[in-house]
Protein backbone atom coordinates (compact mmCIF):
# COMPACT_ATOMS: atom_id res chain seq x y z
CA UNK A 1 0.00 0.00 0.00
CA UNK A 2 2.85 2.49 1.22
CA UNK A 3 4.28 1.42 -2.36
CA UNK A 4 1.18 2.26 -4.35
CA UNK A 5 0.78 5.47 -2.74
CA UNK A 6 4.87 6.22 -3.43
CA UNK A 7 4.07 5.33 -6.86
CA UNK A 8 1.15 7.28 -7.20
CA UNK A 9 2.40 10.62 -6.26
CA UNK A 10 5.40 9.69 -8.68
CA UNK A 11 3.29 9.34 -11.43
CA UNK A 12 1.41 12.16 -10.48
CA UNK A 13 4.09 14.46 -10.55
CA UNK A 14 5.41 13.18 -13.55
CA UNK A 15 1.95 13.54 -15.14
CA UNK A 16 1.81 17.29 -14.18
CA UNK A 17 5.06 18.23 -15.91
CA UNK A 18 3.79 16.35 -18.68
CA UNK A 19 0.20 18.41 -18.60
CA UNK A 20 2.09 21.62 -18.80
CA UNK A 21 3.86 20.40 -21.84
CA UNK A 22 0.85 19.33 -23.16
CA UNK A 23 -1.05 22.27 -22.78
CA UNK A 24 1.35 23.89 -25.44
CA UNK A 25 0.81 21.11 -27.95
CA UNK A 26 -2.82 21.48 -27.09
CA UNK A 27 -2.61 25.20 -27.65
CA UNK A 28 -0.82 25.54 -31.05
CA UNK A 29 -2.73 22.51 -32.52
CA UNK A 30 -6.19 24.25 -31.72
CA UNK A 31 -5.49 27.60 -32.97
CA UNK A 32 -3.44 26.07 -35.71
CA UNK A 33 -3.55 22.60 -36.54
CA UNK A 34 -0.04 22.24 -36.33
CA UNK A 35 1.95 19.90 -33.90
CA UNK A 36 4.67 21.57 -32.72
CA UNK A 37 7.47 18.62 -32.94
CA UNK A 38 9.96 21.34 -30.76
CA UNK A 39 7.82 21.07 -27.69
CA UNK A 40 10.25 19.55 -25.52
CA UNK A 41 12.97 21.55 -26.60
CA UNK A 42 11.08 24.70 -25.46
CA UNK A 43 10.87 22.93 -22.17
CA UNK A 44 14.49 22.37 -22.41
CA UNK A 45 15.27 25.95 -23.15
CA UNK A 46 13.12 27.11 -20.06
CA UNK A 47 15.14 24.66 -17.81
CA UNK A 48 18.59 26.49 -18.97
CA UNK A 49 16.70 29.85 -19.41
CA UNK A 50 16.06 29.44 -15.67
CA UNK A 51 19.27 27.78 -14.97
CA UNK A 52 20.84 30.94 -16.70
CA UNK A 53 19.22 33.27 -14.63
CA UNK A 54 19.39 31.92 -11.18
CA UNK A 55 22.63 29.46 -10.97
CA UNK A 56 24.65 31.81 -12.99
CA UNK A 57 23.71 35.01 -12.72
CA UNK A 58 22.54 34.21 -9.06
CA UNK A 59 19.24 35.67 -9.32
CA UNK A 60 16.30 35.51 -6.76
CA UNK A 61 14.34 32.56 -7.97
CA UNK A 62 11.60 34.67 -7.89
CA UNK A 63 12.77 37.36 -10.26
CA UNK A 64 14.52 34.76 -12.33
CA UNK A 65 11.09 32.69 -13.15
CA UNK A 66 9.10 35.72 -13.91
CA UNK A 67 11.93 36.66 -16.65
CA UNK A 68 12.44 33.27 -17.77
CA UNK A 69 8.57 33.05 -18.55
CA UNK A 70 8.82 36.25 -20.41
CA UNK A 71 11.91 35.38 -22.72
CA UNK A 72 10.12 31.87 -23.58
CA UNK A 73 7.36 34.34 -24.27
CA UNK A 74 9.16 36.53 -26.40
CA UNK A 75 11.02 33.40 -27.68
CA UNK A 76 7.26 31.50 -28.87
CA UNK A 77 6.52 34.80 -30.61
CA UNK A 78 9.88 35.36 -32.37
CA UNK A 79 9.73 32.03 -33.67
CA UNK A 80 5.99 32.41 -35.20
CA UNK A 81 7.37 35.61 -36.80
CA UNK A 82 10.59 34.40 -38.21
CA UNK A 83 9.82 30.83 -38.89
CA UNK A 84 5.69 30.28 -39.68
CA UNK A 85 4.24 33.22 -40.61
CA UNK A 86 6.21 32.64 -43.56
CA UNK A 87 4.34 29.78 -43.92
CA UNK A 88 1.19 30.40 -43.23
CA UNK A 89 -0.75 29.36 -46.79
CA UNK A 90 1.31 26.59 -47.06
CA UNK A 91 0.56 22.84 -46.57
CA UNK A 92 0.01 21.90 -43.09
CA UNK A 93 2.53 19.20 -43.57
CA UNK A 94 5.57 21.56 -44.35
CA UNK A 95 4.43 23.51 -41.18
CA UNK A 96 5.27 20.54 -39.33
CA UNK A 97 8.58 19.35 -40.91
CA UNK A 98 9.39 22.86 -39.93
CA UNK A 99 9.20 22.24 -36.43
CA UNK A 100 10.82 18.95 -36.12
CA UNK A 101 13.62 20.86 -37.58
CA UNK A 102 13.37 24.02 -35.08
CA UNK A 103 13.84 21.18 -32.45
CA UNK A 104 17.03 20.34 -33.63
CA UNK A 105 18.00 24.27 -34.04
CA UNK A 106 17.30 24.74 -30.65
CA UNK A 107 18.71 21.84 -29.01
CA UNK A 108 21.89 22.54 -30.63
CA UNK A 109 21.80 26.18 -29.61
CA UNK A 110 21.41 24.76 -26.14
CA UNK A 111 24.41 22.76 -26.46
CA UNK A 112 26.21 25.31 -27.80
CA UNK A 113 25.62 28.14 -25.17
CA UNK A 114 25.45 25.72 -22.15
CA UNK A 115 27.30 22.75 -23.25
CA UNK A 116 26.02 19.22 -22.87
CA UNK A 117 27.32 18.23 -19.87
CA UNK A 118 24.12 18.19 -16.76
CA UNK A 119 24.32 21.40 -14.51
CA UNK A 120 23.09 21.21 -11.08
CA UNK A 121 20.15 23.31 -10.93
CA UNK A 122 19.98 25.61 -8.10
CA UNK A 123 16.61 23.80 -6.41
CA UNK A 124 15.07 26.54 -5.19
CA UNK A 125 11.57 24.65 -4.00
CA UNK A 126 12.95 23.25 -0.90
CA UNK A 127 13.04 19.00 -1.24
CA UNK A 128 12.42 18.70 2.62
CA UNK A 129 10.65 15.33 3.22
CA UNK A 130 6.15 15.18 3.60
CA UNK A 131 4.82 12.28 5.00
CA UNK A 132 1.49 11.82 3.61
CA UNK A 133 -0.12 8.44 5.89
CA UNK A 134 3.08 5.99 4.55
CA UNK A 135 4.28 6.93 2.05
CA UNK A 136 7.03 9.96 1.72
CA UNK A 137 7.63 12.19 -1.25
CA UNK A 138 9.74 15.43 -1.54
CA UNK A 139 7.98 18.85 -1.40
CA UNK A 140 9.00 19.85 -4.84
CA UNK A 141 6.79 17.14 -6.24
CA UNK A 142 4.11 18.12 -4.56
CA UNK A 143 4.84 21.80 -5.36
CA UNK A 144 4.66 20.64 -9.31
CA UNK A 145 1.43 18.96 -9.40
CA UNK A 146 0.09 22.02 -7.35
CA UNK A 147 1.79 24.35 -10.17
CA UNK A 148 0.71 22.35 -12.87
CA UNK A 149 -3.06 21.98 -11.32
CA UNK A 150 -3.48 26.21 -11.44
CA UNK A 151 -2.11 26.82 -14.51
CA UNK A 152 -4.29 24.31 -16.27
CA UNK A 153 -7.22 26.02 -14.27
CA UNK A 154 -6.03 29.74 -15.37
CA UNK A 155 -5.97 28.07 -18.92
CA UNK A 156 -9.38 26.68 -18.87
CA UNK A 157 -11.03 30.00 -17.91
CA UNK A 158 -8.92 31.78 -20.17
CA UNK A 159 -10.29 29.79 -23.36
CA UNK A 160 -13.96 30.02 -21.37
CA UNK A 161 -14.23 33.90 -20.67
CA UNK A 162 -11.63 35.69 -21.54
CA UNK A 163 -12.12 37.13 -24.99
CA UNK A 164 -8.20 36.57 -26.58
CA UNK A 165 -9.50 32.64 -25.54
CA UNK A 166 -12.66 32.43 -27.31
CA UNK A 167 -11.07 34.24 -30.05
CA UNK A 168 -8.18 31.45 -30.00
CA UNK A 169 -10.96 28.58 -29.90
CA UNK A 170 -12.40 30.63 -32.83
CA UNK A 171 -9.64 30.98 -34.84
CA UNK A 172 -9.22 27.34 -34.54
CA UNK A 173 -12.54 26.48 -36.21
CA UNK A 174 -12.66 28.47 -39.38
CA UNK A 175 -10.31 30.87 -39.56
CA UNK A 176 -11.89 33.07 -42.10
CA UNK A 177 -14.81 33.64 -40.54
CA UNK A 178 -13.00 34.22 -37.88
CA UNK A 179 -11.14 36.71 -40.16
CA UNK A 180 -14.38 38.31 -40.54
CA UNK A 181 -14.84 38.93 -37.27
CA UNK A 182 -11.60 41.15 -37.21
CA UNK A 183 -10.01 38.58 -35.42
CA UNK A 184 -6.16 38.77 -36.25
CA UNK A 185 -5.24 35.13 -37.02
CA UNK A 186 -1.74 35.99 -36.88
CA UNK A 187 -1.82 37.73 -33.31
CA UNK A 188 -3.58 34.76 -32.48
CA UNK A 189 -0.43 32.06 -33.45
CA UNK A 190 1.56 34.47 -32.15
CA UNK A 191 -0.20 34.37 -28.31
CA UNK A 192 -0.42 30.46 -29.12
CA UNK A 193 2.79 30.01 -29.97
CA UNK A 194 3.78 32.54 -26.49
CA UNK A 195 1.54 30.81 -24.38
CA UNK A 196 3.23 27.47 -25.52
CA UNK A 197 6.65 28.37 -25.10
CA UNK A 198 5.89 29.96 -21.40
CA UNK A 199 3.96 26.78 -20.42
CA UNK A 200 6.64 24.17 -21.23
CA UNK A 201 9.33 27.12 -19.75
CA UNK A 202 6.93 26.19 -16.71
CA UNK A 203 7.66 22.92 -16.87
CA UNK A 204 11.34 22.60 -17.62
CA UNK A 205 11.78 24.76 -14.07
CA UNK A 206 9.74 22.09 -12.44
CA UNK A 207 11.74 19.32 -13.99
CA UNK A 208 14.84 20.71 -13.59
CA UNK A 209 14.12 21.34 -10.24
CA UNK A 210 13.30 17.96 -9.56
CA UNK A 211 16.04 16.12 -11.23
CA UNK A 212 19.28 18.59 -12.99
CA UNK A 213 19.50 20.36 -16.14
CA UNK A 214 20.69 18.38 -19.35
CA UNK A 215 20.20 18.71 -22.53
CA UNK A 216 18.21 14.96 -22.17
CA UNK A 217 15.04 16.83 -20.60
CA UNK A 218 13.73 17.90 -24.35
CA UNK A 219 13.30 13.94 -24.26
CA UNK A 220 10.10 14.97 -22.01
CA UNK A 221 8.59 16.37 -25.37
CA UNK A 222 8.32 12.55 -26.64
CA UNK A 223 6.57 10.98 -23.66
CA UNK A 224 4.04 14.21 -24.16
CA UNK A 225 2.64 12.73 -27.69
CA UNK A 226 0.66 9.40 -25.91
CA UNK A 227 -0.54 12.09 -23.30
CA UNK A 228 -2.00 14.71 -26.24
CA UNK A 229 -3.23 11.92 -28.05
CA UNK A 230 -4.96 10.25 -25.93
CA UNK A 231 -6.60 12.93 -23.89
CA UNK A 232 -6.77 14.63 -27.80
CA UNK A 233 -5.18 16.56 -29.13
CA UNK A 234 -7.50 19.54 -29.28
CA UNK A 235 -8.35 19.36 -25.76
CA UNK A 236 -7.25 21.14 -22.58
CA UNK A 237 -9.15 18.48 -19.96
CA UNK A 238 -7.82 16.38 -21.92
CA UNK A 239 -4.53 16.92 -21.88
CA UNK A 240 -4.57 17.35 -17.97
CA UNK A 241 -6.06 13.63 -17.73
CA UNK A 242 -4.13 12.24 -20.40
CA UNK A 243 -1.01 13.12 -18.59
CA UNK A 244 -1.98 11.54 -15.12
CA UNK A 245 -3.08 8.56 -16.79
CA UNK A 246 0.05 8.60 -19.21
CA UNK A 247 2.29 9.71 -15.47
CA UNK A 248 0.51 6.99 -13.47
CA UNK A 249 1.29 4.12 -15.78
CA UNK A 250 5.08 4.88 -16.24
CA UNK A 251 4.90 5.06 -12.55
CA UNK A 252 3.53 1.90 -11.84
CA UNK A 253 4.85 0.13 -14.97
CA UNK A 254 8.19 1.14 -13.23
CA UNK A 255 7.24 0.02 -9.58
CA UNK A 256 5.46 -3.57 -9.94
CA UNK A 257 6.54 -4.78 -13.50
CA UNK A 258 10.31 -6.59 -13.59
CA UNK A 259 12.83 -4.54 -14.14
CA UNK A 260 11.72 -1.09 -14.89
CA UNK A 261 11.97 -1.41 -18.33
CA UNK A 262 8.53 -1.46 -19.22
CA UNK A 263 8.15 2.09 -17.78
CA UNK A 264 9.86 3.39 -20.66
CA UNK A 265 7.75 2.03 -23.61
CA UNK A 266 4.10 1.76 -21.72
CA UNK A 267 2.92 4.86 -22.73
CA UNK A 268 3.79 4.40 -26.73
CA UNK A 269 2.08 1.15 -26.16
CA UNK A 270 -1.23 3.06 -24.86
CA UNK A 271 -0.78 5.38 -28.30
CA UNK A 272 -0.83 2.68 -30.28
CA UNK A 273 -3.94 1.41 -28.68
CA UNK A 274 -5.60 4.40 -28.42
CA UNK A 275 -5.34 5.26 -32.16
CA UNK A 276 -6.82 2.00 -33.10
CA UNK A 277 -9.90 2.87 -30.89
CA UNK A 278 -10.30 6.14 -30.70
CA UNK A 279 -8.40 8.39 -33.08
CA UNK A 280 -9.03 11.55 -31.72
CA UNK A 281 -8.62 10.77 -28.30
CA UNK A 282 -10.81 10.41 -24.97
CA UNK A 283 -11.87 14.37 -25.05
CA UNK A 284 -11.25 15.42 -28.94
CA UNK A 285 -13.57 16.98 -31.09
CA UNK A 286 -15.33 14.79 -33.39
CA UNK A 287 -16.10 16.32 -36.72
CA UNK A 288 -19.60 18.30 -36.01
CA UNK A 289 -21.74 16.97 -39.51
CA UNK A 290 -25.06 18.39 -40.25
CA UNK A 291 -26.73 16.48 -42.95
CA UNK B 1 -21.09 56.16 -47.54
CA UNK B 2 -19.42 53.05 -50.02
CA UNK B 3 -18.25 53.35 -53.47
CA UNK B 4 -16.54 50.83 -55.63
CA UNK B 5 -14.99 52.29 -58.57
CA UNK B 6 -13.92 50.52 -61.55
CA UNK B 7 -12.49 47.57 -59.25
CA UNK B 8 -10.63 44.79 -60.84
CA UNK B 9 -10.25 41.59 -58.87
CA UNK B 10 -7.83 38.67 -59.51
CA UNK B 11 -7.53 35.63 -58.45
CA UNK B 12 -4.25 33.29 -58.44
CA UNK B 13 -2.93 36.52 -60.02
CA UNK B 14 -4.49 34.77 -63.42
CA UNK B 15 -8.40 34.47 -63.09
CA UNK B 16 -9.82 37.63 -63.84
CA UNK B 17 -13.16 37.91 -61.61
CA UNK B 18 -14.65 41.42 -61.43
CA UNK B 19 -14.00 43.81 -64.33
CA UNK B 20 -14.50 47.10 -64.02
CA UNK B 21 -16.69 46.76 -60.96
CA UNK B 22 -18.54 49.81 -60.37
CA UNK B 23 -21.37 50.31 -57.70
CA UNK B 24 -22.69 52.68 -54.42
CA UNK B 25 -24.33 52.28 -51.23
CA UNK B 26 -26.40 55.09 -49.78
CA UNK B 27 -25.80 55.19 -45.73
CA UNK B 28 -29.53 53.92 -44.14
CA UNK B 29 -30.22 52.08 -47.43
CA UNK B 30 -30.42 48.33 -48.23
CA UNK B 31 -29.01 47.72 -51.52
CA UNK B 32 -29.49 44.72 -53.34
CA UNK B 33 -27.01 42.79 -55.42
CA UNK B 34 -28.35 40.61 -57.88
CA UNK B 35 -26.96 37.82 -59.88
CA UNK B 36 -26.66 34.69 -61.21
CA UNK B 37 -24.24 32.19 -59.88
CA UNK B 38 -19.94 32.69 -60.91
CA UNK B 39 -21.43 36.61 -61.79
CA UNK B 40 -18.79 37.98 -58.77
CA UNK B 41 -21.01 38.79 -56.00
CA UNK B 42 -19.11 37.20 -53.12
CA UNK B 43 -16.21 37.95 -54.88
CA UNK B 44 -17.30 42.22 -54.68
CA UNK B 45 -18.35 41.46 -51.00
CA UNK B 46 -14.80 39.87 -50.11
CA UNK B 47 -13.02 42.57 -51.96
CA UNK B 48 -15.04 45.36 -50.08
CA UNK B 49 -14.27 43.34 -46.28
CA UNK B 50 -10.25 42.47 -47.27
CA UNK B 51 -11.37 38.69 -47.26
CA UNK B 52 -9.67 37.74 -50.78
CA UNK B 53 -6.17 37.76 -49.37
CA UNK B 54 -6.53 34.19 -47.68
CA UNK B 55 -8.10 33.06 -51.17
CA UNK B 56 -5.14 34.50 -53.03
CA UNK B 57 -7.19 37.09 -54.53
CA UNK B 58 -6.36 40.72 -55.08
CA UNK B 59 -8.07 44.05 -56.08
CA UNK B 60 -5.73 44.82 -58.79
CA UNK B 61 -7.20 48.13 -60.00
CA UNK B 62 -10.02 51.13 -59.46
CA UNK B 63 -10.65 51.74 -55.40
CA UNK B 64 -13.00 51.02 -52.81
CA UNK B 65 -13.91 54.05 -50.61
CA UNK B 66 -15.67 54.14 -47.43
CA UNK B 67 -16.56 56.89 -45.73
CA UNK B 68 -13.91 59.14 -47.73
CA UNK B 69 -11.40 56.52 -46.98
CA UNK B 70 -9.78 53.80 -49.56
CA UNK B 71 -9.82 50.36 -48.17
CA UNK B 72 -9.01 48.08 -50.55
CA UNK B 73 -5.83 47.71 -49.51
CA UNK B 74 -6.82 47.19 -45.73
CA UNK B 75 -6.43 44.38 -44.00
CA UNK B 76 -9.55 42.36 -42.98
CA UNK B 77 -9.16 43.35 -38.88
CA UNK B 78 -8.60 46.98 -39.59
CA UNK B 79 -12.18 47.17 -42.33
CA UNK B 80 -14.22 45.52 -39.84
CA UNK B 81 -13.28 47.93 -37.21
CA UNK B 82 -13.98 50.99 -39.55
CA UNK B 83 -17.83 49.62 -39.35
CA UNK B 84 -17.70 47.17 -42.19
CA UNK B 85 -18.78 43.60 -41.53
CA UNK B 86 -19.48 40.67 -43.86
CA UNK B 87 -22.16 37.81 -43.02
CA UNK B 88 -20.21 35.23 -44.96
CA UNK B 89 -22.50 32.85 -47.09
CA UNK B 90 -23.49 29.48 -45.89
CA UNK B 91 -23.45 31.07 -42.24
CA UNK B 92 -19.96 29.97 -41.19
CA UNK B 93 -20.36 29.74 -37.44
CA UNK B 94 -18.30 28.43 -35.37
CA UNK B 95 -19.23 25.30 -34.71
CA UNK B 96 -17.47 23.82 -31.60
CA UNK B 97 -18.72 27.13 -29.61
CA UNK B 98 -21.59 27.67 -28.11
CA UNK B 99 -24.20 30.31 -29.05
CA UNK B 100 -22.97 32.72 -26.61
CA UNK B 101 -19.44 32.24 -27.35
CA UNK B 102 -20.08 32.75 -30.87
CA UNK B 103 -21.44 36.21 -30.25
CA UNK B 104 -18.43 37.11 -28.11
CA UNK B 105 -16.45 36.69 -30.88
CA UNK B 106 -18.73 39.17 -33.11
CA UNK B 107 -18.04 41.57 -30.60
CA UNK B 108 -14.17 40.88 -30.54
CA UNK B 109 -13.15 44.40 -31.82
CA UNK B 110 -15.75 46.02 -29.48
CA UNK B 111 -13.77 48.58 -27.14
CA UNK B 112 -16.33 49.12 -24.82
CA UNK B 113 -17.09 45.45 -23.42
CA UNK B 114 -19.20 47.42 -21.22
CA UNK B 115 -21.91 47.55 -23.38
CA UNK B 116 -21.27 44.18 -24.80
CA UNK B 117 -23.89 42.42 -22.54
CA UNK B 118 -26.47 44.89 -23.15
CA UNK B 119 -26.14 44.00 -27.49
CA UNK B 120 -26.21 40.72 -26.72
CA UNK B 121 -30.07 41.02 -24.78
CA UNK B 122 -30.87 43.13 -27.80
CA UNK B 123 -29.50 40.45 -30.18
CA UNK B 124 -31.71 37.77 -27.94
CA UNK B 125 -34.81 40.25 -28.42
CA UNK B 126 -34.17 39.96 -32.31
CA UNK B 127 -33.79 36.31 -32.39
CA UNK B 128 -35.54 34.40 -28.95
CA UNK B 129 -34.97 31.10 -30.19
CA UNK B 130 -30.94 31.72 -29.80
CA UNK B 131 -31.79 32.79 -25.99
CA UNK B 132 -33.64 29.43 -25.37
CA UNK B 133 -30.06 28.07 -27.04
CA UNK B 134 -27.61 30.33 -25.63
CA UNK B 135 -25.45 27.74 -23.96
CA UNK B 136 -26.13 24.97 -26.93
CA UNK B 137 -23.20 24.25 -28.95
CA UNK B 138 -23.72 26.09 -32.71
CA UNK B 139 -22.54 23.16 -34.92
CA UNK B 140 -25.92 21.47 -33.62
CA UNK B 141 -27.97 24.07 -34.86
CA UNK B 142 -30.70 24.00 -36.85
CA UNK B 143 -29.59 25.66 -40.56
CA UNK B 144 -32.10 28.82 -39.35
CA UNK B 145 -30.75 28.89 -36.28
CA UNK B 146 -27.49 29.23 -37.50
CA UNK B 147 -28.01 31.88 -40.11
CA UNK B 148 -30.19 33.97 -37.20
CA UNK B 149 -26.62 33.70 -35.04
CA UNK B 150 -24.58 34.61 -38.41
CA UNK B 151 -26.41 37.39 -38.67
CA UNK B 152 -26.78 37.94 -34.26
CA UNK B 153 -22.85 37.61 -33.99
CA UNK B 154 -22.27 40.92 -36.68
CA UNK B 155 -24.94 42.95 -34.83
CA UNK B 156 -22.68 42.02 -31.89
CA UNK B 157 -19.47 44.10 -33.77
CA UNK B 158 -22.01 47.44 -34.12
CA UNK B 159 -21.26 47.62 -37.64
CA UNK B 160 -22.02 50.97 -39.87
CA UNK B 161 -22.58 48.36 -42.83
CA UNK B 162 -23.66 45.16 -42.86
CA UNK B 163 -23.21 42.91 -45.88
CA UNK B 164 -24.96 39.66 -45.95
CA UNK B 165 -24.18 37.00 -48.37
CA UNK B 166 -26.65 34.66 -49.23
CA UNK B 167 -28.93 34.37 -46.12
CA UNK B 168 -31.40 32.83 -47.42
CA UNK B 169 -29.54 29.85 -48.79
CA UNK B 170 -30.76 26.28 -48.16
CA UNK B 171 -33.16 27.60 -46.09
CA UNK B 172 -37.20 26.85 -46.11
CA UNK B 173 -39.12 29.71 -47.31
CA UNK B 174 -41.28 30.02 -43.92
CA UNK B 175 -37.51 31.20 -42.19
CA UNK B 176 -36.10 33.01 -44.95
CA UNK B 177 -39.05 35.28 -44.89
CA UNK B 178 -38.81 35.78 -41.21
CA UNK B 179 -34.60 36.61 -42.01
CA UNK B 180 -35.69 39.14 -44.41
CA UNK B 181 -37.67 40.68 -41.88
CA UNK B 182 -35.41 40.74 -39.29
CA UNK B 183 -33.22 42.44 -42.07
CA UNK B 184 -35.24 45.10 -43.10
CA UNK B 185 -35.20 45.52 -38.50
CA UNK B 186 -31.96 45.99 -38.05
CA UNK B 187 -31.85 48.07 -41.10
CA UNK B 188 -34.66 50.52 -39.69
CA UNK B 189 -34.31 50.40 -36.31
CA UNK B 190 -30.18 49.73 -35.82
CA UNK B 191 -29.90 52.45 -38.71
CA UNK B 192 -27.14 49.82 -40.14
CA UNK B 193 -26.81 49.85 -43.69
CA UNK B 194 -27.49 46.41 -45.80
CA UNK B 195 -26.03 45.68 -48.59
CA UNK B 196 -27.46 42.30 -49.84
CA UNK B 197 -26.07 39.82 -51.97
CA UNK B 198 -29.04 37.48 -52.97
CA UNK B 199 -29.95 34.91 -56.10
CA UNK B 200 -33.40 35.15 -54.49
CA UNK B 201 -34.02 38.43 -56.70
CA UNK B 202 -38.12 38.66 -55.69
CA UNK B 203 -37.21 38.55 -51.98
CA UNK B 204 -34.36 40.91 -52.29
CA UNK B 205 -36.09 43.10 -54.34
CA UNK B 206 -38.92 43.43 -52.06
CA UNK B 207 -36.72 44.82 -48.88
CA UNK B 208 -34.03 46.72 -51.04
CA UNK B 209 -34.27 50.49 -51.46
CA UNK B 210 -32.39 50.35 -54.29
CA UNK B 211 -30.51 47.24 -57.09
CA UNK B 212 -27.50 46.38 -58.74
CA UNK B 213 -27.52 43.67 -61.01
CA UNK B 214 -24.30 41.98 -61.79
CA UNK B 215 -22.85 39.55 -64.70
CA UNK B 216 -19.80 38.39 -65.34
CA UNK B 217 -17.93 40.34 -63.01
CA UNK B 218 -19.49 44.17 -63.73
CA UNK B 219 -23.30 45.42 -63.36
CA UNK B 220 -25.03 45.61 -65.79
CA UNK B 221 -27.69 47.14 -64.60
CA UNK B 222 -29.00 49.44 -61.43
CA UNK B 223 -31.86 51.05 -60.34
CA UNK B 224 -34.94 51.39 -58.07
CA UNK B 225 -36.65 48.06 -57.39
CA UNK B 226 -39.49 48.89 -58.78
CA UNK B 227 -38.24 49.72 -62.23
CA UNK B 228 -36.18 47.01 -61.94
CA UNK B 229 -38.88 44.16 -61.35
CA UNK B 230 -40.42 46.27 -64.63
CA UNK B 231 -37.30 45.55 -66.91
CA UNK B 232 -38.58 42.78 -69.44
CA UNK B 233 -34.83 41.00 -69.04
CA UNK B 234 -35.05 40.80 -65.16
CA UNK B 235 -38.76 39.80 -65.73
CA UNK B 236 -37.44 36.56 -67.51
CA UNK B 237 -34.13 36.08 -66.23
CA UNK B 238 -34.35 36.76 -62.75
CA UNK B 239 -38.20 36.74 -61.36
CA UNK B 240 -39.13 34.17 -63.66
CA UNK B 241 -41.66 35.47 -65.20
CA UNK B 242 -42.63 35.32 -69.10
CA UNK B 243 -45.40 36.63 -70.69
CA UNK B 244 -48.42 34.48 -70.69
CA UNK B 245 -49.21 31.64 -73.13
CA UNK B 246 -45.90 32.69 -75.06
CA UNK B 247 -44.10 29.67 -75.31
CA UNK B 248 -40.37 29.80 -74.98
CA UNK B 249 -37.71 28.60 -77.31
CA UNK B 250 -34.14 27.83 -76.59
CA UNK B 251 -33.21 30.44 -79.37
CA UNK B 252 -34.78 33.16 -77.49
CA UNK B 253 -32.39 31.79 -74.20
CA UNK B 254 -29.70 32.10 -77.18
CA UNK B 255 -30.33 35.54 -78.45
CA UNK B 256 -30.58 37.03 -74.69
CA UNK B 257 -27.02 35.64 -74.13
CA UNK B 258 -26.08 37.84 -76.91
CA UNK B 259 -27.77 40.63 -75.51
CA UNK B 260 -26.01 39.89 -72.40
CA UNK B 261 -22.79 40.46 -73.72
CA UNK B 262 -23.76 43.05 -75.40
CA UNK B 263 -25.27 44.82 -72.37
CA UNK B 264 -21.83 44.00 -70.73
Amino acid sequence: MDKFLQLTLTGLTSGAVYALVAVGFVLIYKSSDVINFAQGEFLLIGAYLAYFFMGQLGLHWSIGIIITIIVAAGLGVIIERLVLRPLIGEPIISVIMVTIGLSSLLKAMVGGIWGTNPQVFPAFIPKTEVHIFNAVVTADKLWAIGIALAFLLIFTLFFRYNKEGIAMRAVADDQQAALSMGISVQRIFALAWSIAAMTAAVAGVIVANVLEVSPNLSGVGLHVFPVVILGGLDSIPGALIGAAIIGLLEAYAGGYVGDGSLAQVISYVVLIIILMIRPYGLFGQEIIERV
Amino acid sequence: MLSLNNIEVIYDDVILVLKGMSMQVEEGQIVALLGANGAGKSTTLKAISGLLKPEDGEVTDGEIIFEDQPIHNREASSIVRMGVFQVMEGRRVFEHLTVEENLRAGAYIRKDRGNVGKDMALVYEYFPRLKERRNQTAGYLSGGEQQMLAIGRAMMARPKLMMLDEPSLGLAPLLVKEIFNIIQRINQERGVTILLVEQNARLALGIADYAFIMESGRIVLEGEPAVLADNPDVREFYLGLTEVGKRKSYREVKHYKRRKRWLS
